[in-house]
């Protein structure tokens, strides 16, 4: 089962009318002895904004992402970086990219002053404006009374923002930002989408990967949906709802028991498959346009089933995700099992 | 906003959006470091290391102590009759047997970097790829002088008299440090092959024991039967222990200090390439 949105055109590695895109991928492979993480992955990010790299773990994604910041070297196909090849041209995509999360750690030990200090010292800063710098990005991140604190004391939302300062010590043209608010509270977690909206705002391109389909559905432009080592869908978060089906119709039914007859009633009333979900007085069913949903209501209340509750919604992007890989999103094949 | 009394609440911490659009509008984009000024900032990066975990300094002090007293009170007067005596001929075998273990934490510090995934922010970087690694076994040569100065004085306490005086020691200690920075490319080639910090310890110790114990660091090897004195001979921590003990006690050294020096530089020349090779495509 797989939908191309807007697929993206097979293109050499000259894009069309000279545009130079943030990211461009032909068939790229990754192989871990005989596993193959990564099997013909064809990206073509534009420059700007925030695309989302949606996919369960070991799906390819990191690996992907690996190649991309020059970490891996691909087996096969090419990858670019702003028109620049990630093996043949590894230190021009270097001085461009910056990595965070899981992708890339600070030195735990170090404080988070000293953290800055170094990479501002590597990246060619002198002593006395590397110091001027990571105090900058110190305060504008809240974290100038933690500077002294090793980070490995720091909390999870002051660990996420100090990995994102670290990242932006000079400005990337492309941030590759991992999972950046998994296990984070409600507060910590809008403090760190409003910090990825500054990056987009300032001119850098954000590639984001996440398990949560509502952050997706919040920050990203454009989606690639990666499962088992491919981009099996891509499009804007509408594009890809809309690739499902116009709606997906729940109803819970007020007598569990009854839940079989209901789903009977509505499979043949609205002509589409209804699955049970695990809430036992739960059913869920894809409706496509024009679909006579008040219609199967309306059959569900004269055949004496009543309901407890109904919504008609757009699919979440879970159900997307549902429909494109035939599993939910959350139930993830286990990342040790898949390299 | 204002509370009842007037004052402003505190603020609490959080990113400052508009702070950090500014700081992302008014960044530097300098050239990053060279090889050279690269590899300083890394070593310095291991100095700031011993300042926040002081523990890793016990290795470096204690362990030496512990040896050099075991094998001179243990051993030396069996060996050679007298503690003084013993420790003219065993305390630059010690000195060596010391900095030599010390090296392979150099691996271990560097497996940790990879399993923090510290190591791939750092391949990460736009500057000269080695110079992670010349710089952490830089910023090790920093513990090797320490422990060496811990084992010498010790040394002398014990009634070591280095006939070659002042120079003739910075002479042996400097001979030890260029080998140990070398056999150290060893232990950086084990931890980008292995997947946890224990097991590079443990192969480090395989390695190791038979290295320095199969050598003449703790008795002359013409007591030892005659195919273990080939082995012995042809192992370059003899070379080593000869010239060292040759430098501190002002006895011509010349050749042995060549054949140390032409051991490091083999080293680098096989285990640089191959571990770059590993480290700028690990998975």
């Amino acid at each position: 089962m797989t939908a191309y949105v807007d697929a993206a055109p097979a293109g050499g590695p000259v894009p069309a009318g000279g545009e130079v895109l943030a990211i461009e991928t032909v068939g790229l492979v990754k192989r871990f002895g005989s596993t193959v993480a990564v099997d013909g992955v064809d990206l073509r990010i534009p420059v700007g904004g925030v695309h989302g790299f949606l996919g369960p773990n070991g799906a390819g994604k990191t690996t992907t992402i690996r190649v991309l910041a020059t970490l891996l070297r691909p087996d096969g196909g090419s990858a670019r970086v702003f028109g620049h090849d990630v093996v043949t041209d590894a230190d021009a995509v270097r001085a461009r990219v910056s990595l965070t999360g899981q992708f890339a750690s600070l030195d735990e030990d170090l404080t988070g002053a000293e953290n800055l200090l170094l990479l501002a010292r590597l990246l060619g800063y002198s002593r006395a404006s590397a110091r001027t710098r990571a105090d900058q990005l110190l305060s504008a991140f809240g974290l100038t009374a933690a500077a002294g604190r090793q980070v490995k004391q720091y909390s999870g939302g002051m660990r996420r923002r100090i990995d994102i300062a670290a990242s932006i010590v000079v400005r990337p043209d492309l941030v590759f930002l991992d999972e950046p608010t998994t296990g984070l509270d409600p507060r910590s977690r809008n403090q760190v989408w409003d910090v990825v909206r500054a990056l987009v705002a300032g001119g850098t391109t954000v590639l984001l990967t996440t398990q949560y389909l509502d952050e997706a559905d919040q920050l990203a432009d454009r989606i690639s949906v990666i499962d088992t080592g491919r981009v099996i869908a891509e499009g804007t978060p509408g594009e890809l709802k809309a690739s499902v089906g116009s709606g997906t119709l729940h109803v819970r039914v007020l007598d569990p028991a009854r839940r079989p007859e209901a789903r009977q009633l509505l499979e043949r009333v609205l002509g589409v498959p209804v699955t049970e979900d695990g809430d036992p007085a739960a059913l869920t069913a894809r409706v496509p346009d024009g679909a006579p949903t008040a219609r199967a209501l309306t059959a569900l209340e004269e055949a004496g089933l009543p309901l407890a509750q109904f919504a008609l919604g757009q699919p979440s992007l879970d159900e997307v995700f549902l429909a494109l890989t035939g599993r939910p999103a959350d139930r993830t094949p286990d990342p040790e099992e898949q390299p | 906003m204002t509370t009842l009394d007037g004052t402003r609440p505190a603020v609490p911490a959080a990113p400052d959006t508009a702070a950090v659009l500014a700081a992302l509008g008014s960044g530097e984009r300098p050239r990053p470091q060279g090889p050279l000024a690269a590899s300083t900032t890394f070593g310095w990066r291991t100095l700031l290391r011993i300042k926040h975990v002081p523990e890793q300094l016990f290795d470096v002090t204690v362990f030496p102590v512990m040896l050099t007293l075991i094998f001179a009170y243990l051993f030396g007067g069996a060996l050679a009759g007298s503690v003084e005596a013993y420790v003219q001929f065993f305390l630059p075998g010690i000195l060596v047997q010391s900095i030599l273990m010390i090296t392979m934490y150099t691996g271990v510090a560097l497996n940790t970097d990879i399993e923090k995934g510290v190591l791939d922010r750092i391949r990460s970087l736009p500057v000269w790829r080695p110079s992670a690694l010349v710089g952490a076994l830089l910023g090790d040569v920093v513990r090797f002088v320490l422990a060496s100065a811990v084992v010498l004085c010790l040394g002398l306490v014990l009634g070591f008299r280095p006939g070659g005086g002042l120079s003739g020691v910075l002479a042996a200690v400097g001979l030890l440090l260029v080998f140990a920075f070398a056999l150290g490319w060893i232990w950086t080639y084990l931890a980008l092959r292995l997947r946890t910090p224990q097991a590079v310890m443990g192969w480090s110790m395989m390695v190791l024991m038979p290295l320095t114990f199969g050598s003449n660091i703790f008795v002359d090897p013409a007591t030892m039967p005659g195919w273990l004195q080939a082995v012995v001979a042809v192992n370059p921590v003899s070379s080593l222990v000869t010239a060292v003990r040759g430098l501190v006690h002002g006895e011509a050294a010349g050749s042995d200090v060549l054949l140390v020096l032409g051991w490091a530089v083999a080293l680098v020349a096989v285990l640089g390439p191959l571990t770059m090779r590993r480290y700028g495509n690990r998975a």
